[in-house]
Parts: structure tokens; sequence; C-alpha cells
């Protein structure tokens, strides 16, 4: 296993961080290991080069981005959010079936009234016949969800502050239930941007 | 020594272009006939001779069948791909082509692939700066649009290759033109680059900084330019001859070719006048003549240019940014001069575009800057640094025809995934693996990049294997693929099957064909040793004539030796390295009384009595006489 992202630019497994200290690092790594710098020089270091600078760009994309960033430390922890889910989605196409995706509780009945509202607007767009007035309320439905979207963000920012301020010695309990809790976050969140996505395609299908 | 020259070569759809960097200024380097843009036309002579550039362009009025133009069109692409293209665009295919071989067009009787059409006129280019330079030149840069895919990009490096060029880097145009502006401006801030050529539209955003180029994003359309703009402009004129003089001129060729030069020459007329003329000749005697308006014009276009807006806004999108906090906008290629263009520009942006830079060549010129950093830089560039982007999403075929992306467009390259397979059946050997580029969601909607068959993998139960698969995008957006079984270590025997590329037995044969018109480079190369040999031996004679052995000729022997020398000066600036040699050899002869005396009065008597080619002065009979290893270097 090649080193991991956070010990590439000597940062601590800490959730915060400074994106413009670590833009700057980026650029000076950049300009020390970048092929161009090798253009020159013997293959075997334009290999190796080749190979530093495809981790630190790897790196840097994955520790820019809050959620990448998240989902990166989850995995480093032992939680493997998108392997699960890619497998089940996999598994699913293969049987030709699509993934069934666990609904968040706190947002079940939510769910279940956009739904029908859905089959409905569907129905009423194969005759021709679009009601305005469900249009509307299927609108400010997705509204809301894009509301609860950005909330989740501010949400997943206090996780951090408190997985930060867990140290070396801090029980598993306590670091499982903060981490647990960010899975929970992130699967809700990946839910709601799906469910947006669905309602988008049908307003504007 | 001189360090070996790196050029940096804008090969265009419409024009190629050749630079590098003179002191803090990269400079275009024109041709023999003194002007810099050097046309992306290759035709076949009377004599099965390649002739490329401006002398070539007649041939496509001429003789059609024995010239093709924005070969830049068909790189990398199938025989499916370019339907479109080749209703639209007069290219000759190969009689004989078959599906799923590499394209090929004919010239006359001959056929080329893409990949050599190319090379013809990047050797071109490579003789132009071997001119200029009177030295080799085998390194390059070269320019593809950011919106090229890898089989786009492999061809290009497969076209440099034939033409005797190590590419050193293929560099995104948008990019390019950045870093030519980046050098003339030294501004940090964001930049947009707006690049309309002859047949692709790019537009890349980047972030300028201390000297860092990052390219934030990028996106286009390689199917959209000038040339659409053109074929638009025929087909009316077409349609119009045939209602007014009840003429189908659509299957004459060089009717149409006629055609198609009177609409670009008044497509470039209306970027200054409000008005302008068609006048074109026609057979039977006939005439057509039609006048347009800037107007008229505008409107036509209007679809053609709209279709730039799609592309901006999702690279603004794909970068976070608003048009309002772009600092600058730059624009790049002759279609951007359509003040039509411009205003699109205006408006999509919010602000002016940069016009300062010269359209045609500010590509080129930043693929030299690129060359002279890769070369070790220099003062001018000593900060600057690219970080460009892979333009598509990069995916593999799962199950259900479906994509799965593993390495998401615009991630900044060189950029790395690693993937997992095992074997589905005791004992496989094989695994296939079907990568694409692209955004959609199906594989089929994708572009298949290329067939990997991981091989040798050690006889094991299914689902035992553990294949750990390394894609790798590297610094030119070109794809590389390794694999090893983890349980046994062993490393995979990858076999490629390029979609639309050749093989490397492909190119290495054609890099052997290609010297069959090579006569050309020979020949110069010949030129330019002989004029490097006729200025030793002329800086010998300068020092002969300062020695004290000179007092001691005769008057008649060095009148003879001014006259030998007199003849050597003219014939160097001419182009026949026979006539070179000759004159060299004559002076020689005229100056080995020169050169004993010189000899007697420096060296000791015991070299007395023997021929100066005799004696081991260090380089030999190449450099002759003693006087001819003057210390100049």
């Amino acid at each position: 296993m090649p080193v991991d992202y956070f010990t590439f630019f000597a940062l601590p497994r800490k959730l915060n961080v400074n994106v413009a200290v670590l833009e700057r690092e980026f650029y000076e790594l950049s300009r020390k290991l970048h092929p161009d710098v090798y253009a020159q020089a013997e293959s075997q270091e334009q290999a190796w080069s080749l190979e530093q600078s495809s981790l630190l760009n790897d790196a840097y994309r994955t520790l820019k981005d809050p959620i990448k960033r998240t989902e990166y430390l989850l995995r480093l922890e032992g939680v493997e959010l998108e392997e699960q889910s890619k497998a089940a989605t996999e598994k699913a196409r293969a049987a030709g079936e699509i993934k069934k995706q666990v609904v968040p509780p706190d947002l079940l009945e939510e769910v279940f009234e956009l739904n029908m509202q859905l089959e409905e607007l569907r129905a009423q767009k194969k005759l021709g016949e679009d009601d305005p007035a469900l249009i509307e309320e299927i609108g400010k439905q997705k509204l809301e969800l894009e509301e609860k979207y950005e909330a989740l963000s501010e949400e997943l920012k206090r996780y951090w502050k408190e997985w930060d301020a867990l140290s070396d010695d801090s029980s598993e309990e306590g670091r499982r239930q903060v981490r647990d809790r960010m899975v929970d976050l992130l699967n809700r969140r990946s839910y709601i941007r799906n469910l947006v996505r669905d309602v988008s395609e049908v307003l504007e299908g | 020594m001189a360090p070996d020259r790196i050029v940096g070569i804008d090969l265009g759809t419409t024009n190629s272009l050749v630079a590098f960097m003179q002191g803090e200024s990269p400079v275009v380097i024109p041709g023999e006939d003194g002007v810099n843009l050097v046309p992306s036309v290759v035709a076949l002579d009377e004599r099965d001779q390649i002739i490329v550039g401006n002398a070539a362009r007649k041939y496509l009025i001429e003789t059609p069948e024995r010239a093709v133009y924005s070969i830049k069109r068909l790189m990398g692409r199938g025989l499916e791909d370019i339907q479109d293209e080749l209703k639209l665009f007069p290219f000759q295919l190969a009689d004989d082509l078959q599906t799923g071989e590499v394209l090929r067009i004919s010239l006359g009787k001959k056929t080329f692939t893409p990949p050599e059409i190319s090379a013809f006129i990047l050797r071109q280019l490579k003789r132009n700066a071997e001119r200029f330079f009177n030295a080799p030149v085998t390194k390059a840069v070269i320019t593809v649009p950011a919106y090229f895919n890898d089989a786009q990009r492999q061809a290009t490096k497969d076209a440099g290759r034939i033409a005797g060029l190590e590419v050193l880097r293929l560099v995104n145009e948008p990019t390019a033109a950045s870093l030519a502006y980046g050098l003339d401006k030294k501004q940090n801030g964001i930049v947009a680059v707006y690049d309309l050529g002859g047949g692709t539209f790019d537009v890349s955003i980047l972030k300028l900084h201390d000297g860092i180029f990052e390219v934030v994003a990028t996106n286009g359309d390689t199917h959209l330019g000038g040339d659409d703009i053109d074929n638009l402009l025929i087909k009316i004129a077409i349609d119009d001859i045939l209602g007014d003089a009840n003429l189908d001129v659509s299957r004459n060729s060089e009717v149409v070719a006629t055609i198609r030069k009177a609409v670009i020459e008044a497509k470039i007329a209306l970027s200054s006048e409000s008005a302008t003329e068609l006048d074109i000749e026609l057979p039977q005697g006939k005439r057509y003549q039609r006048e347009i308006t800037r107007e008229q014009f505008e409107q036509l276009i209007q679809p053609i240019i709209d279709r730039t807006v799609g592309p901006c806004k999702q690279a603004l999108k794909d970068a976070g940014l608003k048009p309002q906090q772009i600092d600058e906008v730059v624009l790049v290629g002759g279609s951007t001069r359509i003040p039509k263009v411009r205003a699109l520009v205006e408006e999509l942006f919010q602000r002016r575009p940069h016009t300062d830079l010269n359209p045609d060549e500010v590509v080129a010129l930043g693929a030299a800057v690129q060359a002279n950093i890769l070369g070790g830089g220099s003062e001018a560039t000593e900060n600057m640094l690219l970080l460009d982007v892979t333009p598509l999403s990069l995916g593999i075929e799962v199950a259900g025809g479906v994509t799965d992306k593993i390495i998401l467009r615009n991630s900044t390259v060189p950029a790395s995934a690693t993937q997992y397979y095992t074997t589905q059946v005791d004992g496989q050997a094989n695994v296939a693996i079907h990568v694409l580029q692209g955004e959609r969601e199906m594989a089929k909607d994708c572009r298949s990049l290329a067939r990997f068959d991981l091989k040798g993998i050690p006889p094991m139960t299914a689902g035992m294997a553990r294949i750990e698969v390394k894609f790798l995008i590297d610094a030119n957006g070109i794809l590389h693929v390794s694999a090893r079984e983890q349980r046994s270590g062993k490393e995979s025997e990858i076999e490629v099957q390029p979609s639309y590329g050749l093989t490397d037995d492909q190119v290495e044969s054609m890099i052997l064909d290609s010297f069959d018109y090579a006569e050309e480079d020979f020949r110069q190369r010949q030129v330019i040793e002989a004029r490097n040999e006729a200025e030793t031996i002329l800086a010998a004679l300068d020092k002969g004539k300062k020695s004290p052995a000179w007092g001691k000729l005769t008057g008649d022997e060095k009148k003879k030796i001014a006259k030998l020398e007199k003849s050597v000066i003219q014939v160097k600036a001419e182009d026949d390295y026979q006539a070179i040699r000759k004159a060299i050899d004559a002076l020689n002869e005229g100056t080995m009384r020169l050169a004993e005396l010189m000899m007697d009065t420096a060296v000791s008597t015991a070299l007395k009595g023997k021929r100066m080619d005799e004696t081991d002065m260090g380089e030999g009979s190449e450099t002759g006489h003693p006087v001819a290893r003057a210390d100049f270097e």
C-alpha cells in the first residue's frame, strides 16, 4: 500500500485542513516532482517522477475537497464506504435490477409523498397533461431537499471538529461513534443528491 | 556544442507553424518563402513527390484527387466516426479499406494514413527549422486540441515519430496559448482561453499564480471550427448555382474547390468590410455572382458559433466560477477574428477579450515556451510550470454495458487509478478490460479507447486471483496500463488493441517507408554539412592570412587564393551541396602551399616532406589542413 495522502503532505489525519496552505504545498511539490522537470533525465528518474506526481495530484485532489477528504479518511479507518456502494451497484446491474437504496429514516415520509407525486407527474407527462400546480409543488420540495443538502455540509463540519478533538488515546468506542455518524451523514447526503437528480429528470423530461 | 534545440510546433487543422525561444521571447521560424504559416495541405505532384504547404494549395483546385487538407479531422478516428466528415469534406478513402482497419486516404494512386500525412507536414516544419538553425532538429513539443481523446493524441505522437521527431510533450492548445500570454503579461489571475480554430473548439480556464499555469477546467468540441462555416457557405453557393444556373456542381471537385477558396476569401473580407462579393467561374461559360453583407453572414453562422456557448458554460461550472470571476479572456485561432465571435465571447465572459497576441501564432509561440522549459529553462521561463488536466473521464465497461468512471474529467495529470479484478472461471488465464473515455452512463455512448487483455494469469480457482490494474494518464494525456497479479506477484502481460490507432509495428514500418520521401531531408542535410565545412575552411583561411606565412606567398598565389575564396563564399549561399564541396576542395588545393609554409614556421622539421593529409593532427582528413583546426567553437 503506497504512502497515504495525509502522510504525503506531512499532515496529521485530521479533517480540518487549511486549503490555502495545502495549495501552496501542492505548488511547491509540483515544481519538484513534475515530469516536465525531468524531461531530459534518465528513464528511471522519469518513471519515478511520473509515479510521484500522479500520487501528488491524486492526494491533492482528494484532500482539497471536503467530502472526498472525509470519505478517504473513513476508508483509511477501515470503512469501505464507496466500495460497498459500488459492489452493491454492480451486483444489482449484473442482475439487471436497480440497486435498492436504504431511505434515511427521517426522510421516510417526505420521500414517500415525493415519489407518489413524481409517479403522478410522469403519468401526466405521458398524456401531455402536466398540471402546473403539481409541478410547482414538486419544485418546492426539490428546493427543500437542496437546502437540506447544503445543511448537511455544515453538520459534517461539526463532526470534523469532534473527530479532530479525539486524541490518540481516545477510546475505540469514541472513534467509532464519530465515524458512524459521518458515514450516516454521507449516506444521507448521497441519497438526497440522487433524489434531487431524479426529480430534476422528471421535471425536465 | 550547442544543446539540442527543442522546437515548439502547432500542428493545426488549417495552418501549421514551428517556433523556438530566442532569448527572452518565442519567435516563429518562417519557411523558405519567408512566410510563417504553413498551410496544412499535402499533395502528390506529377512525379509522385510530396508537396506541403503553400505550394500544395494549387493542387487542391487543379488536381483535387492528389491533394488533401484538414487531415487533423481524421487523426485517431475510425471509419464509423467520420461519416459526417465524409459528407462535408472531399476526403478520398482508399478503395481497399476494410472495416476495423486504420483509415487510409488516397493521393493519386498512393494511400497514406492520417499520421503519415501529418508527418509530411511535420517534416516540412522540421526542415524549415533545420534550415534556420543550420543544424539538425530532432526534438519537439507538439500541440493538440485540449479536447483530443487518447487515440487522437497517440496519432499525433505517431506522426511525430514518423517525421523523425522525438515528441517530448504534447501540450494542449489553449494551455500553450496561456503560456505565451503569461510570459508576456507576468500577472497572476484567472484566465479563460477561447480557441476556435479551423476544425476544433476548445475552452480552458486556468489559474496563473507565480509562474504556475494550472488548468482548472477544460471543455470543447472536436468537430467545430472555421471549416464548418466554410462548408455552410459552400453549400449555399452550390444550392444557389443549382437554382440560378440549373447546374449541379456538387460532384465537380474542381468547381467545389474553387468555390471553397472564394468563400474563405469572402469570410475573411467580412471581418473588416461590411459587404463583399462572390464571383466564381462555372463550367459551360457560366458565372456565379452574389453579394454578401456582414449582416447576412452573421445570421448564417449564428447557429455554428452558438455551439461554443455550451462548452464555455460547462467549463465555468466545472471550475466553480462565474464569468465575473474571470480576469482575462484570450482569443486563439483564426476564426476569432470574426466580429460576431468576439461579440459572443464578450457577452459570455462579461468583458472585452484580449486581442494583443496574434491568434494564428500564439499557440506555436506557447509551444516554444514549453519547449524551452523542457530543455532546462532560461531566465525568462525559470519559474514556469504547466499543470494540465485530462479533458474526458476515463471509465471501464462493467456488467450491464455501463461505464464505471475511474478518473474524472478535469483531473490534473499525471493522474492514476487502481482497480482490482478477479477471475470468473477456474484456471482462467486472461481477463479482458474495455477502457472508455467520455461522460455518458452507457459504454456504447462513450468513446472506446482500447481493449486490454491481461494475459498469463497463473492458474487458480475462480475468484481467487487478485489482479491489481493501474491506470495512469501521463502528462501528455495518454493512458498507460500496468497489471500485477497480487497473490503470485506476477506482472501481467498486457496486450493493447488500440481502437483507432496504429500498433508500434505499423509505426516502425511507416518510419522506414518515410525514408522514400526523405530525399529532400537528405539533400538538405548535405547542404547544411557542406556549408559548415565551408565556414570552417574560410575561418581557417582568415587565420592563415594573419600569420607570417602569408607574407611569403607571391602576389599571383594570393590572387588565386582570393578568387577561390570568393567562389566558396558565393556557392555557400546557394543550395547545391555538390558545388559547395567542389569549391571547398579547390580552395583546399589552392592553399596547400600556405599551409606548408605555416607548418614550417610552427612545427619541427621532422614533419617536413610528408603530405599534409598524412599528418595526424587530431581530426584527420576531414579537416585536412592543420590550419583548419582553429579554435573557434
